[in-house]
This record gives C-alpha cells, sequence and structure tokens, in this order.
C-alpha cells in the first residue's frame, strides 16, 4: 500500500491492531477489533474515528458568503460566526459535486470541509467557480487532521479534557479551544447519529491528541472505530455517502434531501434553474430506505424487483445493523414502482423490502 | 498469525476436516478464513442428507464485507450442521475450531482425509 497517502495517525492505528485498507486513495483503518462490536460502542458510549482523509478548505475575502451561496444549495446567509451548516454543492445538471460542511469564522471567513476521494475535483471545480467573486480558496488538507468523538458519553469525555464549555455549544455550533492542551476547532457534529464532536487540529498534534482522548475516554466505554462502523452508523442514521445516495447523477431531491435545497434563499445557486425543474416536473427515480427482516446483507448494486418481478432499481448501500440485527440498506428506484411493493433476490431467495424513514433506530440527532 | 491446529487436515479453500474415530469428520473454516471475512454476519448450510463431491459448493459464509462460497473438502454425506450458527454466526470469528464447527459428514472415503494438507502444509500456503 506504498501509493497510498497516510494521515499522521497512521502507526497508531497499526499500533492498536487496526486492519488498514485502500479508502479512495488513503491507507485507512477499517477496523481494529470488529466492525460490529466498535457500531454498538459508538451507540452505547463512545468511538474515536480518525477520519483525517477529509479534506479542508479555507474560503476568505469580502465575497466569501455571497460565492458560497452561488456554490452551495443550502443558505449560507442563514450562518453567524460559530454555527456549521451542511449542504450539497450542485452541477448545473442538479448533479451532485460533494456534499460538504461549510463553517462561519467571521464574515470574510469560511471553512470547509469535503468528502476525501472528491478533494482534487472539489478544489478544481470551487476555485472555477470562483473567478468572478473577491474570494480566497486555500487547500489546508496537509495542514489538519481530524478526530472524531461520536457517542452518547462523547461529551463527557471531550469535556473532561477541555475548559471549553461544551453545554454552550449546540448541536451544529463550534468553539475553538484547546483539548488537552492542543489548539481545535471544536465542532459538536458527526457522521453516526450520536451526540459527539469533530476536533480539528495540526496535523503534528493529531497522535498526542488522540492518546489523550483515548486514554480519557476508554474508562468511559470509549473503543477506536473505524471506517466500516463509520459507514454502518451512518447508514443506520439514514445520512448519505457520496458515490452512493448522491452521486452527480442523483441529485438532492431525489436523495431526499430536499431540506438541504433552498430554493427561494433569495440568491442564484449553481444547480438551482435544474433543481426548480425537478421540484415542479417530479423526479424519475427516487431514494428509499429498506430493511428485510433478514440478516443477509443486501449489497450495493444488486437488482430491485418491482411487484410484477421487473427490475425498478438497484441497491446503492446495504449492511446489517447490529441494533437491530437485519439488513438495512438504501435503493435507488422509479418513482412509481417506490408505492408498490419492492423485493430483492439474494443467491435464490425472494426478499421483501420493508421502506423506512430513516433513521433506522431512535437517536438523540436525527438529522444534521 | 493465524491459528492451525495440528490435529486437523486443511483444504485450500480454507475449510479444516477433523476425521472422528467412526469414520466420520467434522468441517468448519479455519481461523485465518474468519479472519480475513471479518465479521461473520450469516452462514447458510446444506440440509441433512445431502451428499456433496470434493470440491462442491455446500453453503455460503457472509460477512459485513463479502459473501463467500464453502467448499466440501472431501466427498461424504451429510448427517448434522450446526444449527447454532443461523442465530450466533459471530462465533465463527471467535471459536472457528470448536464451537462454530458447520458439518459433520459422513465420509464416502475415510482415506480422502489423508489427502489434504496438514498443518504444516497449511501454514506454508498462508505463508
Amino acid at each position: 500500500m506504498s501509493d497510498l497517502q497516510r494521515t499522521p495517525l497512521r502507526d497508531f492505528h497499526a499500533a492498536h491492531g487496526a486492519r488498514l485498507v485502500d479508502f479512495a486513495g488513503w491507507e485507512m483503518p477499517v477496523q481494529y477489533r470488529s466492525i460490529l462490536e466498535e457500531h454498538k460502542a459508538v451507540r452505547r458510549a463512545a468511538g474515536l474515528f480518525d477520519v483525517s482523509h477529509m479534506g479542508e478548505v479555507d474560503v476568505r475575502g469580502p465575497e466569501a458568503g455571497q460565492f458560497l451561496n452561488h456554490l452551495v444549495t443550502n443558505d449560507v446567509a442563514k450562518l453567524y460566526p460559530g454555527r456549521v451548516l451542511y449542504s450539497p454543492m450542485c452541477y448545473p445538471t442538479g448533479g451532485v459535486v460533494d456534499d460538504l460542511l461549510v463553517y462561519m469564522r467571521g464574515t470574510d471567513d469560511y471553512f470547509l470541509c469535503i468528502n476525501a476521494g472528491n478533494i482534487a475535483k472539489d478544489l478544481a471545480w470551487i476555485r472555477g467557480q470562483a473567478t468572478r467573486f473577491a474570494v480566497t480558496i486555500t487547500d489546508r488538507c496537509a495542514d489538519y487532521a481530524l478526530l472524531a468523538v461520536q457517542g452518547p458519553r462523547a461529551a463527557e469525555i471531550v469535556q473532561s479534557l477541555t475548559g471549553a464549555k461544551l453545554g454552550l455549544v449546540k448541536y451544529y455550533h463550534f468553539t475553538e479551544g484547546t483539548v488537552a492542551g492542543i489548539h481545535c476547532l471544536i465542532s459538536r457534529t458527526g457522521y453516526t447519529g450520536e451526540d459527539g464532536f469533530e476536533l480539528y487540529h495540526a496535523a503534528g498534534d493529531a497522535v498526542a491528541l488522540a492518546e489523550a482522548i483515548l486514554a480519557a475516554g476508554a474508562p468511559r466505554g470509549l473503543e477506536l472505530a473505524g471506517l466500516g462502523a463509520r459507514d454502518s452508523l451512518r447508514l443506520e442514521a439514514g445520512y448519505p455517502l457520496y458515490g452512493h445516495e448522491i452521486t452527480q447523477d442523483i441529485s438532492p431531491l431525489t436523495a431526499g434531501l430536499g431540506w438541504t435545497v433552498k430554493l427561494d434563499k433569495g440568491a442564484d445557486f449553481i444547480g438551482r434553474d435544474a433543481l426548480v425543474a425537478e421540484k415542479q416536473n417530479g423526479a424519475p427515480h427516487t431514494v428509499v430506505f429498506f430493511k428485510t427482516g433478514d440478516r443477509r446483507i443486501v449489497r450495493a448494486e444488486t437488482p430491485v424487483l418491482g411487484a410484477d418481478g421487473a427490475v425498478v432499481g438497484r441497491v446503492l448501500s446495504g449492511t446489517l445493523t447490529p441494533i437491530l440485527n437485519e439488513a438495512i440498506g438504501s435503493a435507488l428506484v422509479t418513482t412509481a414502482a417506490a408505492a408498490q411493493p419492492l423485493a430483492v433476490e439474494i443467491r435464490g431467495t425472494k426478499l421483501n423490502l420493508h421502506l423506512v424513514k430513516p433513521p433506522f433506530v431512535a437517536l438523540k440527532k436525527a438529522s444534521p | 498469525m493465524s491459528n492451525v491446529p495440528a490435529d486437523l487436515r486443511y483444504a485450500k479453500s480454507h475449510e479444516w476436516v477433523k476425521l472422528e474415530s467412526d469414520g466420520t469428520a467434522i468441517v468448519g473454516i479455519t481461523d485465518y478464513a474468519q479472519s480475513a471475512l471479518g465479521d461473520i454476519t450469516y452462514v447458510q448450510l446444506p440440509k441433512v442428507g445431502a451428499t456433496l463431491k470434493a470440491g462442491e459448493t455446500f453453503g455460503v459464509v457472509e460477512s459485513v464485507k463479502a459473501a463467500s462460497d464453502l467448499y466440501a473438502p472431501v466427498a461424504g454425506t451429510v448427517v448434522a450442521t450446526n444449527s447454532g450458527l443461523a442465530s450466533a454466526p459471530e462465533s465463527l470469528n471467535t471459536a472457528p475450531y470448536d464451537g462454530a464447527w458447520m458439518l459433520k459428514l459422513k465420509l464416502a472415503n475415510p482415506a480422502d482425509v489423508a489427502t489434504l494438507l496438514d498443518a504444516d502444509a497449511y501454514q506454508k500456503l498462508l505463508g
């Protein structure tokens, strides 16, 4: 795996028994002990994830807010310093370039967190769109490491390491302060559906911060958690993953993310015309979430069958939830078929899909 | 480092066989196999009475990562299956040689077992 990029925690992971795999060109821990056990630990107590492969971008300048409101579908004008916004970023077709978090630090000072697999594409896209605006786009990917502490005991664990008053930092808000003596952007966000924090910090501090969180968290039930559990947790929470539920061919409206598309925000934005048309005319396809009542995992690309047995779509993501002990997933199906019985066939066995409005399990934090 | 018990025989497809004194054999998957698969979530086994040829697919083991076919290391008739695996497939991750056996076969020819890899040869295969 010598051609893969590494986070500052690569050797930390190896020393803690991680199974390292190629994820979007990065050598990342897919699991330490067990994907299912790590998943349960996050729902029960807490998990520590290295997500330093995610990309960070500074957007600064007198027109930074105006530019971002043109770039993304959600309403950046509603932000204030200390507020975080989740948004898709679309092509003119309404298809998705990426989904990202927008952090407002000050009037002229924003910060983006983007998906690891899309960093080069996003930077080229963002810079290409920025030419008409008085903004400076700076790639900060190599400067930052990112640790996520997620779970019902995450706040207690992080609070034990910081003087920052975390009780004052609401969901989708952030503050700056030190955690274990290390300067961090402390963001009350995450990708698990649990309460928790994402801690952006200088790459050189990552090992010290991870060791401190592990030491403070282990007595409180925190476990190291890999990307395997991160994926099953996000699917159980009903969160989209770029390349699965949202792609350049699956718009945020098709994906059920209408709440992130502010057609009436008072600013034109890339993809607006296509998304207005999709909303008016109805989309030919829709993303649905399902469970099966069976343990057999319904894997991505499995054909979805309609009532008459004809193929009406395909599975986008599939896993087994160790909380419900059954297969769950998402699928892209024709809008007409979504109201009819759906099924898949796995090794000759027909399994009915029971459509569910996610999250699949009760969560304190259901949507970003 | 995978656990490779000395008293078992092995197929290149990572099943183990234990020859019993009554001419039957117990079949399961190796520690290497369970580790490579990761969290095991589902096991599909044949019905009692099924006859298997050597190398024939007898079932499927699924993990969070992937589904893999299971191959009969030797020919025989299924006389018992481990029903506990249906509700606790994860026991394959913790006890691949003990609690999480898969099949008991009445062998077509008990001498076939000697044609499988011994522990040293299987360990060499794993590298």
